[in-house]
């Protein structure tokens, strides 16, 4: 039953959700924008303007963004794995166990969502340093990997899930990796799949503890990378750090663009929360 | 478990093979910072190149470590985490920094007294003013620059001024600036006549000021400060009634890294930034430029700026030596060419000036000897002890004058005790 | 025999784990902890014992003050928009609506794009003059803006930034929300007779209270986390009016190399959150709806 409100509402709200959406990719507009056209045309949006690719030529010239894409998708990867895997761990021997100090020791995995490791960068350095680990891909993600954020969540879901599911595996002889392999992890995709996106965005976007810790092109991220085009001193050149950006993050919007739908549709098929 | 066990020892076996030493030739690493865009990281890498060909017991790896900032940070971490680099490319001004942490080796340990008279002796006095304490050398210059003043020639010939003679003194800067603001047909002013920017870092460009005025603004040896004197006072003043009082200069804080662009887009006819944008500009500047002096006030006067190569303690002997190679070999006329001419910095020797290369440039491309010319009249940059807090005082103060909150006297007058409580104990 | 298996099992759950944990986290906080009592160390002078001397330090700090009053301004301004954005966001692409692709991907954008790059093209955003921002006021025939260069507005000018980064990250989490509600529980409202807002507050909103915990977890951690767009942007100026409670550790710790005085803020940084975060449970847990 379409009243005149109902009508008047619904338009409304297409012109928000549009307004919005649109405000929210100006940034994207205008790196498209100012990559594809010559530096004169940074600040004058003259639609006649001629388009080139010098940007692109001139911004990849600069760094290596190949390598430094690579490297942190390997970096970004290798993390979330070792995440999903330690995290899941601990996470089931609090969920499932008794033990002693067990309270002491959940309020030490608490103590580490609060403290960052930026904080600590220098300590850490020296941790890194004596295990030789410096320059490494491995040393960037190793204090990232047991993560408070991550067994806190995955404790809460291990615990809303029925014992009588470990006992009926228990039964059928499995040992503790296999009932959590078999039973637990897929009924808690959707958490994986929720902590996942937390700790990929975070990776994704870290500047300073890789910057300290990497030395060469091979171990470097793209944070570092792009952070060439930030140098105050000669003055922002906006069109190469969009052209950058632009190549630089692409396959990011592409593997969104495809696997959107992929992300959503494995919250459902749990169905839990 | 033993699926476990496996995993860790297959990490670490992967880590071990990952990290495989050659013990054979000398390895050094350099940090560099880039602070005017990417042309110059692939130009450092291309001087690396060049010289390990040169030297084939050498390798070099020279190690981009972000802007100033990032990367003094990194050096300080590696050093204090117990793995200095050899040497890096790091601020001038960091120069107490690095002395009161004990993390830097001077030069002198390492040089010959012949050394010492021809070489080090051989770069410009003024860019030794920051390298140097007591005398005893810490830093040896390579990226350094001056600020100076760049102008719109079109907009002169607009207005009626001649085109070849920049503004000489304070007073033609300000008589020309009015001249070249512009108002819009809706009132607003459309073109300003100057912009000197001053968000972040405005101490740069107002020491430029105060030199001009005649004024001092450290004692050298970085223990105290005279920001408290009329020739500062009034070097402030001149800045900010630049915007509130003549409204030749758009008010508040201006951007720095935006300040070339509102050149080239029309919107200030003047502006002072560093030489080391000379490149930028020639390349992206729509009309006719040049580029003069920082005009005088009493006299003429500009601070230094820039990086210079510094040396760490706990490194070997042998690296040492090659690490010194590799410095004079940087530093010297033809490398030092090099770099100006694909930077805009500064080339920090007078010999370096003296190749036909350089001499082509310089006949091709007059405004680049300007910088050169003003080094008669350069003095250090704004440099203390605890120089990153102090600094920070002064910016902030400055800033603060800029947006109209307080007066030039009452802001140094604060900056000055505040600079005092941390430099008394140093004293 | 069953409790000695146990605790075997147990030792190897979490053997690795807290390994890690206790060396990048434990150790090094305890250690930075001790130092918040001594005094910096220079290369020349070692750091001495000094009690409760910086804390003293950090009270009367009047930057400390003003910082902390940023995160304060800067939490309220940015939580609750971005949480609301969100959510608002999420129903908009849950329905039927015209280009809903578009709106995912323009809402889900400012993720995959790294703050130190795309903060660069708000700087551009923001400037005067020539900046798109200013273009508009101009052309409009306000007198020119510089947002990020005066005191009043600069930290306005982050906190859109920091709204725009989050808003659609926390889509997601709704959205997932929104299609784990059993439709049947709409129809049957619907054929009672029950309109749009009727469903939405009665029923939508209560059964995403878990998400909301969730998000709004996420929201406190990330508006005390997120610094980089401070970096790029306004270093934290004029005059640490945009300057937030990280960055000013961040400073003391890497530009000042005040190590000491750096552990002491992070000290109180810790302490803040660790308050937050147990208020934050035990207020929302008992609002969570659980299915």
């Amino acid at each position: 039953m379409k009243t005149i409100a109902n009508f008047l509402s619904e338009r409304l709200n297409v012109i928000g959700a549009w307004l919005l959406a649109l405000l929210w990719v100006m940034p994207l507009l205008y790196a498209i924008w100012a990559a594809t056209h010559p530096i004169e045309y940074e600040a004058n949006f003259d639609i006649f303007a001629p388009l080139t690719t010098y940007n692109f030529t001139n911004a990849w010239s600069q760094a290596p963004f190949a390598r430094y894409l690579l490297n942190t998708v390997m970096m970004t990867t290798m993390i979330v794995i070792s995440q999903f895997i330690l995290c899941t761990f601990v996470a089931f021997a609090f969920a499932r166990f008794e033990f002693p100090f067990k309270n002491i020791l959940f309020a030490m995995v608490l103590l580490q969502l609060l403290i960052m490791p930026d904080i600590l960068i220098v300590e850490n350095y020296k941790t890194i340093r004596f295990l030789g680990l410096m320059d490494t891909i491995l040393a960037i993600g190793l204090p990232y990997m047991a993560s408070g954020f991550g067994i806190f969540l995955l404790r809460q879901t291990f615990k809303s899930i029925p014992k009588e599911l470990d006992d009926a595996a228990r039964i059928d002889g499995a040992g503790v990796l296999r009932i959590i392999w078999n039973v637990y992890v897929p009924l808690s995709m959707p958490t994986f799949v929720a902590y996942g996106l937390v700790s990929i965005s975070f990776h994704w976007n870290n500047f300073l503890w890789p910057l300290i810790i990497t030395n060469s092109v091979e171990t470097r991220p793209l944070t570092v990378g792009l952070s060439i085009f930030s140098m105050s001193e000669a003055g922002v050149e906006w069109a190469t750090i969009s052209a950058g950006t632009l190549m630089t993050t692409a396959p990011l919007f592409i593997a969104f663009l495809i696997f959107q739908r992929q992300f959503i549709a494995s919250f459902m098929t749990a169905g839990i929360k | 478990m033993i699926k476990f066990n496996f995993k860790v020892v297959s990490i670490f076996a992967l880590l071990f093979s990952l990290n495989s030493f050659s013990a054979k030739s000398v390895e050094l690493e350099f940090y560099f910072p880039v602070a005017v865009g990417g042309a110059a990281a692939s130009t450092v890498e291309e001087l690396t190149n060049t010289y390990m060909e040169l030297n084939p017991g050498v390798t070099i790896k020279p190690i981009y470590a972000g802007s100033y900032t990032d990367a003094t940070t990194k050096a300080i971490t590696a050093a204090k985490g117990g793995n200095p680099p050899p040497m890096a490319v790091l601020i001038a001004i960091d120069i107490f920094k690095f002395y009161d942490e004990d993390l830097v080796m001077p030069w002198d340990d390492i040089l010959s007294a012949e050394e010492k008279e021809n070489w080090v002796g051989g770069f410009y006095s003024a860019f030794m003013k920051n390298s140097q304490i007591d005398g005893v050398t810490y830093g040896i210059p390579f990226q350094r620059s001056t600020p100076v003043l760049y102008y719109n020639k079109d907009a002169f010939r607009e207005v009626g001024l001649d085109p070849e003679r920049p503004p000489q003194n304070w007073a033609e800067q300000l008589e020309y600036a009015q001249k070249l603001t512009k108002k819009g047909s809706d009132g607003n002013i459309e073109r300003y006549g100057i912009r000197i920017p001053t968000k972040g870092f405005p101490s740069w460009l107002t020491s430029g000021l105060i030199y001009q005025n005649g004024g001092q603004m450290t004692n050298g040896l970085g223990t105290e400060t005279f920001l408290d004197t009329p020739e500062v006072i009034e070097a402030v003043q001149y800045l900010v009634d630049l915007s509130e009082k003549h409204k030749v200069m758009r008010p508040g804080t201006l951007e720095w890294g935006a300040t070339p662009k509102a050149f080239f887009e029309g919107q200030t006819a003047m502006m002072w930034t560093t030489t080391g944008n000379l490149t930028n500009v020639r390349k992206n500047a729509p009309f006719d430029f040049g580029v003069a002096m920082l005009p005088a006030g009493k006299s003429f006067g500009a601070p230094t700026g820039g990086g210079n190569f510094y040396i760490f303690k706990g490194t070997p002997a042998d690296e040492l030596e090659a690490t010194k190679d590799f410095v004079k070999w940087m530093t010297a006329p033809d490398q030092a060419g090099v770099w100006t001419m694909a930077t805009g910095y500064v080339a920090p020797r007078p010999d370096a000036w003296e190749t036909q290369a350089m001499k082509d440039y310089v006949a091709d491309f007059p405004p680049a000897l300007v910088a050169k010319e003003q080094l008669a009249y350069a003095d250090a940059e704004f440099s203390t002890y605890e120089n990153p807090k102090t600094v920070k005082i002064f910016n902030t103060a400055l800033e603060n004058v800029m947006s109209g909150s307080i007066s030039p006297a009452d802001a140094m007058k604060q900056a000055q005790i505040d600079i005092d409580k941390i430099l008394k104990d140093y004293r | 025999m069953n409790k000695k298996n146990n605790l075997i099992n147990v030792f190897y759950l979490l053997v690795p784990g807290f390994i890690l944990l206790i060396s990048f986290t434990h150790i090094p906080a305890v250690k930075t902890l001790m130092n918040s009592f001594y005094s910096t160390a220079k290369g020349r002078r070692a750091s001495k014992f000094v009690g409760l001397e910086n804390y003293e330090t950090l009270w009367q700090d009047a930057t400390f003050w003003k910082v902390f009053s940023n995160n304060i301004i800067y939490a309220l301004g940015v939580i609750p928009t971005s949480i609301l954005l969100s959510l608002a966001m999420a129903l908009w692409v849950n329905s039927k609506i015209i280009g809903r692709p578009f709106l995912r991907f323009s809402y889900f954008l400012p993720t995959v794009l790294p703050l130190i790059a795309v903060g660069n093209i708000w700087l551009f955003f923001y400037a005067p003059g020539f900046g798109l921002i200013d273009q508009i006021v101009t052309s409009l025939g306000f007198p020119s803006l510089n947002i990020l260069g005066s005191q009043e507005s600069s930290l306005f000018g982050v906190m859109a930034v920091g709204i725009w980064k989050e808003a659609g990250f926390y889509m997601i989490f709704y959205l997932a929300g929104l299609q784990a509600i059993p439709p049947d529980l709409k129809e049957a409202a619907m054929i009672e007779g029950a309109n749009k807002w009727y469903i939405f507050w009665r029923i939508t909103f209560p059964l995403l209270t878990p998400t909301t915990l969730f998000v709004s977890v996420n929201a406190v951690i990330n508006s005390f986390r997120q610094i980089d767009h401070i970096v790029v942007m306004t270093q934290g100026g004029p005059d640490y009016a945009s300057t937030l409670l990280l960055y000013y550790i961040y400073e003391s710790a890497f530009v000042f190399w005040d190590t000491a005085y750096a552990t002491t803020l992070s000290v109180v940084l810790i302490l803040l959150l660790c308050l937050i975060a147990i208020g934050q449970f035990f207020v929302l847990d008992k609002k969570v709806h659980y299915q």
